[in-house]
């Protein structure tokens, strides 16, 4: 079980109120990610469902019982800070038996689970050392370990990956991927990487300023957008959103595309504009091209071999199908192409 | 890119490191030496070095002038008694600004650390009549109070410095790993708050041993500790340098003992904080 039903929560410190009313279900078994700019009250929202924090008002109802008042100990859920949060003090054995230890299991017990957390962690060879003598891969290995041990109802991640190099993150983006379809227990993940979030997450929570934006599965946020904030939170690199006279030939205040879904041609199309910087990943190429129908760069995506160099003028149009359409608030406009409205 | 440093540099570093060092070191070699010798070659001129006839006879005087060991006892009383207080006080002050600070916790740190450059002389007077008045001249107790108070900010300091160290987030994750207040404080905290204590108390002992303004002000002879001691071989009979550096060297030995075994923990905790 592991069941996180948050209703009406409220949040403030003094006057600032940094999580007004919210609701939100998390399903046993899910992989729950909030994402949002920093500052957007994510951690917050996690360290109230642990119990670090206390609600200034609402319920928080884990497993189908109230535990708004209750200590984090007792509310059956396991935490993996960002800084890792290790006893330095203890070797790895020790950090991963201390939840054990705590719940006054018996020795034996605790040495069985122990060391088989360690083997499928891959830290069977650093059992007897201090987290002083570790990397932060594994660092962060052990104290993923001592969060499995306990048998959780839920995992909760506070941006556990920010402080490691990218091609660790990449590593143990994929590790904590597979933890959770092995022990199928929900996870709630915090983070600002939008990639960490479309990559992992069987459902994502955006937030900004307190407030959730949108809830919904990768590629829905990715295709259906429900304001202007998610459509261009979500997604590498961002949305291109345009106003003024592009936006009216559609009838709406913005209109939105993809750096994706723009044809790129260097004889003719919609828009005409000057390459101003082509950015080579070798897979594709993304170039940031000045055009007089907007007034910040488009970004555009081309072949990694497109033909292309700073200077260069090309045309770009963007698919009918693929346009995002918001109103004068912000909010999506459901259904595509210029006949709605 | 490595510093670029020359075999020359290097030797040039190393000797004007030696001679601060033996600069510093000088005055108590000084001494040694001086208290094996007798009172005229202490004085004689010029000075002889080690070339003169090593005697314990100071040492055998000072025995039978006055009695070393009570004097020590006082020193240990003083110094031990102070620390112990001060950490009695200090460590929740500390622990709590460190912990939970709020807009003027560090306002309050610099309040409790600008008493120490009040000149102590400036508060004599006041002192002397209130031990008057409560009795507490040449007592333990008085000295013990009036030492604990004057070193109390330094105790909070250097602790508030240790304690800050201890990040809030494995606080949380023992919380989250089910331990109670009593289980977070005995098997996280206090393994992790330990050594900052220790090097704390070290240093407290030290200052309370040498702490000289008050321990002769306040005191005569009962509660006199080994800084009495010394001075009481200074003034009555004219200078008796031998004797002098006899009596010193004994007062300073219990602390050079204890200073030299746990040199390492010392330095860091004058040190602490200075980098990161």
């Amino acid at each position: 079980m592991g069941q996180i039903h948050l209703e009406k929560v409220r949040k403030a410190f003094g006057d600032v109120v940094i999580i007004p009313d919210l609701d939100l279900k998390i399903e046993d078994g899910e992989f729950v990610v909030f994402v949002g700019p920093s500052g957007c009250g994510k951690s917050t929202l996690l360290r109230l469902i642990a119990g670090l924090e206390d609600v200034t008002g609402g319920q928080i109802v884990i497993d189908g019982k109230d535990a708004t008042t209750l200590p984090p100990a007792k509310r059956g859920l396991a935490m993996v800070f960002q800084s890792y949060a290790l006893y330095p003090h203890m070797s790895v054995r020790k950090n991963i038996a201390f939840p054990l230890k705590m719940a006054g299991m018996d020795k034996a017990e605790i040495d069985r689970r122990v060391d088989y957390a360690a083997k499928t962690l891959n830290l069977d060879n650093y059992i007897d050392r201090r987290p002083g003598q570790l990397s932060g891969g594994q660092r962060q290995r052990v104290a993923i370990g001592r969060a499995i041990v306990r048998e959780p109802s839920a995992f909760l991640f506070d941006e556990p990956l920010s402080n490691l190099d990218a091609a660790l993150r990449v590593g143990m983006r994929l590790e904590i991927s597979e933890l959770h379809q092995r022990l199928k227990t929900t996870m709630v993940y915090v983070t600002h990487d939008q990639v960490e979030a479309m990559t992992m997450a069987d459902k994502i929570v955006v937030l900004r300023a307190g407030n959730i934006e949108q809830v919904g599965s990768p590629l829905e946020l990715y295709s259906a957008p429900r304001n202007t904030f998610v459509a261009g939170f979500i997604g590498s690199p961002k949305m291109n959103l345009l106003g003024g006279k592009e936006a009216a030939k559609y009838n709406v205040t913005t209109m939105g595309v993809r750096p994706e879904h723009i044809r790129l041609s260097t004889t003719e199309g919609a828009w005409k504009g000057t390459v101003k910087v082509s950015e080579h990943l070798g897979s594709d190429t993304f170039l940031h091209v000045e055009s007089p129908v907007h007034d910040e760069p488009l970004t555009v995506r081309a072949d990694g071999e497109f033909p292309v160099h700073a200077g260069d003028v090309v045309y770009l149009t963007p698919q009918e199908d693929k346009i995002h359409r918001f109103d004068d608030k912000g909010l999506a406009i459901k259904g595509n192409g210029r006949a709605a409205g | 890119m490595a510093r670029n440093v020359t075999t020359g540099r290097k030797i040039g570093t190393t000797i004007l490191a030696w001679f601060v060092g033996l600069v510093i070191f000088f005055p108590i070699l000084w001494t040694f030496l001086t208290s094996f010798k007798t009172e005229l070659q202490a004085i004689s001129i010029p000075p002889v070095f080690v070339g003169f006839d090593w005697t314990l006879e100071n040492y055998a005087t000072i025995q039978t002038q006055s009695n070393y060991f009570h004097f020590m006892a006082n020193s240990i009383y003083l110094s031990l008694g102070s620390t112990a207080l001060g950490l009695i006080f200090a460590i929740p002050a500390a622990w709590a600004m460190a912990f939970s600070p709020t807009k003027r916790t560090k306002d309050i740190l610099l309040w409790m650390l600008s008493t120490k450059m009040l000149p102590a002389v400036g508060v004599l007077i006041p002192v002397y009549l209130m031990f008057i008045k409560f009795g507490l001249l040449d007592s333990r107790l008085g000295l013990i109070v009036v030492l604990f108070l004057i070193n109390l900010p330094i105790i909070v300091w250097m602790l508030y410095t240790y304690f800050k160290e201890i990040p809030g987030e494995i606080l949380e994750a023992a919380r989250m790993d089910g331990a109670g207040l009593r289980k977070e404080i005995t098997q996280v905290l206090a393994p992790m708050a330990v050594p900052g204590i220790a090097s704390t108390i070290l240093l407290n002992v030290i200052l309370s041993w040498n702490e000289a303004f008050w321990t002769l002000n306040l005191t005569t002879s009962n509660a006199a500790p080994l800084t009495a001691f010394i001075a009481s071989f200074s003034s009555p009979q004219g200078n008796f340098y031998a004797k002098l550096s006899a009596a010193s060297m004994l007062a300073i030995a219990p602390i050079l003992i204890v200073g030299w075994f746990s040199q390492k923990q010392l330095v860091r905790g004058l040190t602490f904080g200075a980098v990161k």
